[in-house]
């Protein structure tokens, strides 16, 4: 016979301060962790999205972010003419030649500079990006100083919103329109005309080139003979993989940083579980015994006070994570160590954090509740009458 | 020990006529407010406490006395009425000149002993003096002579915890002589204790009261402990009768 | 004065309740102190940064460079008594795990310049003489156990291939707060390396560094070297290093703030344990607050003895848990050292840590205390437990 649910919970509202408090510790923790593997996930959801599947970058062999990369006009031209490459409906070469380059450029909020990826895009660079919605204003017109930025961008960094102006390279432009990349990374982006960029820059080269297979499947066969090109020194990734790549430190320092902290803190909030469950316990000695001599076991015992203690967990780490679901509200912009550009991202909470939380909850309900449970279960019925 | 027969701070003893007894209620009451409702506990007491008396405050659960014995202890205010003790007015001092003044006028026994766990038989008999200016081996003398008192001197060392209930509330009754007080309460002394055990505590109580003069008004539902007083006062819902 | 006795001994009634309070105080101080660190040492790096040194970059980004000519002209600058410059190098030693910074700096220029490393006279000349060596700092060359005479080997990502240099010194800092971390080796080695590869990648510099005759002058000499280049091809942005190295840590501000607002969770979350600890204790002792009362003792000592447990358990768990934060900064340190130098545990830190306990028990005692001392006698004394 198994001691009803209803009496567990009645004794978690008898002592209200203390339930309220011991939930209000994990709440805090489980908050944090919540919160740090959403940041993880906003993050890995961002540049995921960068990016179609059966897209195809390509940048120098060595280098790690298209900054870095130098393609020369030979050899993009080499590129250029793979049978691979997709033809639009109207003959156009779905094929882009692109300079990126970081400028530094003054945050609204704080004054502070920080790197910003500006691309060089042509016509076909537009439509092998999708995902990619003008929001406000208009495209830039080709052969101009006007430039688009990305939602993040725009709203982040002076001089970037529309009908605002820009200078670097020595040159003023013009923001004509902002746009929209479904929170990916292009939303921390300038683009312009990528000739002006080449020409501003004073660049020969372009960073990177960006195709879109005509059949995905091959994408393995392309990239071998790419990377076994004896004139090319270049290598072939997919897309949708290049940017996943670029944000592996940031994402793991994240995640290992958060979930450290998280654990440490749970320490914290164990102990408080431990110590309110062995005041629990401690108080309820008489009522043990009585239940005891009326019948039930020691199991039921252990399992009605290790249900209090989890209860205590499942109700902290509902109100953490209510907590960490309002930060879905947020976003946050921070340079990528290895790109060393801006990138924005907010917190993403997705079905597996939710279990991951509620499960942590439990977990340190169940370890704060352990072991005064079993302090439960091995009194003698006779001691417990006796000291009650 | 020397008489301390202070009177509260900042007030004379007051000129105690001799008819004046120690203890004297004049139209006590006292009402508790509970959901809306007025629930009366205590209805126009006047009860007389000569010195030197050995009274036993009898009656049902719910009659009220605890309450009167709280009330004249001053650890409780009345919502009507007077509480002279030694002519002074106890229902009118503030909380902390009534404080003090139990520090000084009252020994308290209670039926659970309260006794502080952490401190051993002879720290607890000298909690009281903490709050005198006595010097600490004036405290000790003291403790000393109210454990030989008790009969307890032995066991000065030892933690509650390591005492059986019969020296427990020995232990209590010390503590509550120690400042040698006006006035000595004690609620159910020997409710948690065995016949004989408890009768030796009633023994102790009647050799304080016979040898030392020592005033108590004692609370207790049991006859037998009652007939050890000196005389049985009997309270019925909130009343006094007979 | 048997209040402290009384306290003392109340606080170790219930051993196990006092024991997992001091360590949930000791964890929770020891993780303030320790995410406060990783602060500071972010920071670090601008902290010892030297007031006649200016450091010149171009104005767009600091990803590009710029003329190598440039440095002449620096040089002619009012109040410029001596330039260097420095191209980062960015290579993989190994695997990219092994990040540690390495320059190409103009030599003996940049050595001039940065007094700080120190090196025998040898190993500078050693250095000086051999177009292919380099110089690491000691935190660098005991981390990889080198040795004076090893070979280095580099795979470079911004620039492409393997360079080898020859290990002729290894420095010590003048200061502990001196960057040891880092990897220098000859710009003309890399220079002429890339004239014959990329010739038009040639002869550029990432960042000139420049020595000031009087700090008081940076303002204006920053602005006078900025002047010089103006509506030139690379216009430049010339700032002291210290503004320098705190612009790289403004880029992580977001995550830099988050980490200070998480240590004070920890902080908030070990209150709300001990509040709960010592309400149920408070509680527990009802029964005993009231006899004191009821013998003649005050409110005010009820309440003080509440504080005085609460305030000696938390002030035994800070202390010990500021003695534990060093231990744990070391270990945390040499695994992280590379990225984060100036790992070291501040004074604030440490006043921060203590003033943190004592917050702790003050706050979770509050409420208790004030309870106990307005507790009815009669109330009290009917309670059990």
């Amino acid at each position: 016979m198994a001691i009803p649910l209803g009496y567990i919970a009645r004794n978690l509202m008898a002592r209200r301060l203390t339930t309220a408090l011991t939930a209000g510790g994990m709440a805090l923790v489980v908050y944090v962790f919540a919160t740090v593997l959403m940041l993880a996930a906003g993050l890995e959801k961002t540049l995921v999205s960068t990016g179609q599947d059966d897209n195809v970058v390509v940048i120098r062999r060595g280098s790690v972010t298209e900054v870095q990369s130098g393609i020369d006009r030979s050899q993009a031209g080499i590129v250029d003419s793979l049978p691979d490459i997709a033809v639009a409906a109207d003959g156009q070469r779905l094929v882009s030649r692109e300079p990126v380059v970081l400028i530094n450029l003054p945050k609204r909020a704080t004054g502070k500079a920080a790197n910003v990826v500006i691309r060089g895009v042509t016509a076909a660079g537009l439509t092998l990006r999708p995902q990619v919605h003008l929001i406000e204003g208009r495209a830039f017109r080709p052969g101009t100083s006007e430039v688009i930025a990305g939602r993040s961008i725009a709203s982040g960094f002076q001089g970037a919103g529309v009908g605002e102006t820009l200078r670097f390279a020595s040159r003023d432009w013009v923001v004509v329109g902002v746009f929209d990349a479904g929170h990916s990374g292009f939303d921390s982006e300038l683009w312009g005309d990528a000739e002006q960029m080449l020409q501003a820059f004073r660049r020969t080269g372009f960073s990177s080139m960006l195709f879109k297979l005509a059949d995905p499947a091959r994408f393995d066969a392309v990239k071998a003979e790419l990377e076994n090109d004896p004139r090319l020194t270049l290598e072939a990734k997919r897309e949708t993989r290049f940017y996943a790549d670029q944000s592996e430190a940031l994402s793991r320092f994240i995640s290992y940083l958060g979930t450290g902290i998280s654990i440490i803190f749970s320490i914290g909030a164990i102990i408080g579980a431990m110590i309110t469950m062995y005041a629990s316990v401690a108080a309820r000695v008489g009522e043990i015994g009585t239940l005891r001599a009326l019948g039930f076991t020691r199991i039921a015992i252990l399992t009605a006070f290790l249900a209090e203690a989890l209860l205590l967990g499942l109700v902290g780490g509902v109100l953490g994570l209510a907590g960490a679901s309002a930060m879905q509200a947020m976003s946050i912009s921070t340079t990528n160590f290895q790109t060393f550009a801006e990138i924005a991202f907010s917190f993403s909470l997705t079905p597996g954090i939710v279990v991951a939380s509620l499960a942590f909850a439990l977990g340190m309900g169940f370890v704060g509740g352990v072991l005064p449970a079993a302090r439960a279960a091995r009194l003698r019925i006779v001691d417990a009458l006796r000291a009650a | 020990m020397s008489a301390l027969r202070d009177g509260p701070v900042g007030e004379a003893p007051s000129g105690e006529s001799p008819n004046e007894p120690l203890v004297a209620t004049v139209g006590l009451t006292k009402h508790y407010v509970r959901g809306g409702q007025m629930i009366p506990v205590l209805v126009d007491i006047n009860l007389r406490v000569p010195e030197g008396d050995y009274v036993a405050l009898m009656g049902p659960s719910g009659s009220g006395k605890s309450t009167l014995l709280n009330l004249i202890a001053g650890i409780d205010k009345p919502s009507a009425g007077q509480i002279r003790v030694a002519g002074v007015d106890i229902a009118r001092l503030s909380e902390g000149d009534l404080a003090a003044w139990r520090a000084a006028n009252v020994g308290f026994i209670f039926q659970f002993y309260n006794l502080i766990p952490v401190l051993t038989a002879f720290q607890n008999i000298e909690l009281p003096l903490q709050l005198t200016s006595l010097s600490r081996s004036e405290r000790r003398e003291r403790v000393a002579t109210a454990l030989e008192l008790v009969g307890l001197a032995d066991r000065a060392t030892h933690r509650p915890n390591e005492l059986s209930g019969g020296q427990q509330q020995r232990v209590a009754i010390a503590r509550a002589l120690i400042t040698d007080p006006t006035l000595v309460v004690a609620d159910e002394p020997t409710g948690d204790l065995d016949r004989t055990t408890g009768g030796e505590i009633l023994g102790l109580l009647e050799r304080l009261n016979r040898e030392l003069g020592k005033t108590i008004v004692m609370v207790t539902h049991d006859p037998k402990a009652a007939e050890r007083a000196r005389r049985m006062v009997h309270l019925e819902k909130g009343v006094l009768v007979d | 004065m048997f209040i402290p006795l009384l306290v003392l001994r109340n606080a170790f009634r219930h051993k196990l309740r006092t024991a997992l309070t001091i360590v949930g105080i000791v964890v929770a101080i020891v993780a303030f102190g320790l995410l406060r660190t990783i602060v500071d040492a972010w920071y670090a790096g601008a902290n010892s940064s030297s007031s006649v040194r200016l450091v010149t970059r171009s104005a767009v980004s600091l990803v590009f460079s710029m003329p190598l000519t440039y440095g002449q002209k620096i040089r002619q600058v009012e109040g410029v008594t001596g330039v260097a410059w420095a191209n980062w190098f960015g290579g993989i030693y190994i695997s990219e795990r092994n990040f540690f910074p390495q320059f190409a700096v103009s030599a003996p220029g940049y050595l001039d310049i940065y007094p700080e490393f120190v090196l025998t006279p040898e190993e500078r000349k050693a250095f000086l003489a051999d177009r292919s060596g380099a110089i690491a700092g000691r935190k660098l060359a005991d981390k990889f156990g080198w040795k004076i005479g090893d070979q280095i080997p580099l795979r470079g990502t911004i620039y492409p291939g393997t360079w080898t240099f020859n290990l002729r010194g290894i420095f010590d800092g003048a200061e502990p707060s001196t960057d040891t971390s880092g990897m220098y080796f000859h710009f003309e080695y890399l220079n002429e390396a890339i004239r014959r590869q990329y010739p038009r990648r040639a002869d550029q510099a990432g960042v000139f560094i420049e020595q000031l005759r009087d700090p008081d002058a940076a303002a204006a000499v920053s602005q006078a070297i900025d002047t010089t280049f103006r509506n030139s091809l690379s216009e430049t942005l010339t700032e002291t290093e210290k503004a320098f190295q705190l612009g790289f840590v403004a880029m992580s501000e977001a995550i830099l703030a988050a980490i200070q607002a998480v240590s004070f969770v920890v902080i908030v979350i070990i209150m709300a344990v001990m509040a709960n600890t010592m309400a149920m204790t408070a509680r527990e002792r009802y029964a005993e607050y009231a006899t004191f009362k009821a013998l003649g003792f005050g409110g005010g000592f009820v309440a003080a003895l509440i504080f005085a447990e609460s305030l000696g358990i938390a002030l035994l768990g800070g202390l010990i848990g500021v003695a534990l934060t060093f231990p744990l900064a070391n270990a945390f340190a040499s695994s992280v050292g590379a990225i984060l130098t100036g790992f070291r545990v501040t004074e604030e830190t440490l006043a921060l840590q203590i003033g943190a306990a004592l917050m702790v028990g003050v706050v979770a005692a509050a409420l208790p205390a004030w309870r106990a001392s307005r507790i009815r006698i009669v109330e009290g004394l009917r309670a059990i437990g």
